[in-house]
């Protein structure tokens, strides 16, 4: 399924015709390939945080187990996207990374689900890692959610969306765009949920050996 | 003559000078557009190396994920081996 929608994805977003904007040229077609590296990494956090919570309620060690790779996931798509971002920068922006207020919020929101991985392994015992790495989940997740969507809002941003644009007409989504972009959200996802759900299962299996 | 002489010298003198800004403004043209490669054919090589960051970062995971399983066969038929 995700291996289909990702090779539309890359078929269709190289090919089919794209709005001719100036600065940006080509480039557009990237929309395909940094956005959804966030979406993905905010439905992959998403999961992670419901699983935290689930944890919390359960005290069972395999929720912590999704929880926390699913995280993992999630930093690999943040982390992603902000190369792939400083590349689109530097090329249409001038610089790579020019201190822009979205840009900024998502290295400290990535700093911070960094953060959850060193606390996570300073703690020897197993409980109480796993509770206090919950808590802090719920705690990174809804500190991001205002650094990615309120706080750049509130400033000049060159991303569009920010700065009192509103989100996706700047970026001009025709319906041949916006058809591409929509698969390849959900194309990215899958593959992270995919590979996150592999980890989930040699983590779960490597537990039960140590049992 | 001489002043024929001075106006053609001068004549000379404007068209170099033009002819030195038109060399001159071609070449700061090229200085802004700098052959730079990455930027010609609408920008499409930036698209590449992108898809290709992508690319690499899963394959990362996969190399990952690759070692992990690797470990989890060993502890297997270590623990295989202990019973």
């Amino acid at each position: 399924m995700c291996v289909a929608l990702l090779i539309y994805t890359v078929i269709a977003g190289l090919l089919l015709p794209v709005p001719k904007l100036p600065i940006l040229n080509e480039t557009i077609r990237v929309l395909h390939f940094h956005v959804p590296m966030w979406f993905g990494m905010i439905l992959v956090f998403t999961g992670s945080v419901v699983y935290a919570i689930k944890y919390l309620k359960s005290n069972d060690s395999t929720q912590d187990i999704y929880s926390s790779q699913l995280a993992n996931m999630g930093i690999a798509f943040g982390v992603l996207g902000i190369v792939t971002g400083m590349v689109w920068a530097k090329y249409t922006w001038g610089e790579a990374w020019s201190n822009d207020p979205k840009q900024n919020a998502s290295a400290i929101s990535l700093l911070i689900y960094l953060a959850y991985f060193v606390l996570r392994n300073s703690i020897k015992d197993e409980q109480q890692r796993n509770k206090i790495s919950a808590v802090y989940n719920i705690f990174a997740f809804f500190l991001m959610i205002p650094l990615l969507f309120i706080l750049p809002r509130m400033a000049d941003s060159l991303h569009p969306g920010n700065g009192g644009n509103p989100g996706f007409n700047a970026y001009d989504l025709d319906s041949n765009l916006r058809m591409v972009f929509y698969t390849a959200v959900l194309g990215w996802t899958l593959l992270g949920y995919w590979i996150a759900s592999i980890n989930i299962r040699l983590s779960v299996g490597q537990q039960k050996i140590a049992d | 003559m001489e002043i024929q002489n001075f106006k053609t010298s001068a004549t000379l003198r404007k068209t170099a000078v033009l002819m030195f800004l038109l060399i001159s403004t071609l070449a700061s043209h090229a200085q802004v557009e700098m052959a730079d490669d990455f930027r010609g054919e609408g920008k499409i090589y930036v698209v590449i190396v992108i898809i290709l960051v992508i690319l690499t970062g899963f394959f990362t995971l996969l190399f990952k994920l690759d070692k992990k399983s690797k470990r989890l066969e060993k502890e297997v038929t270590q623990s295989r081996k202990e019973e």
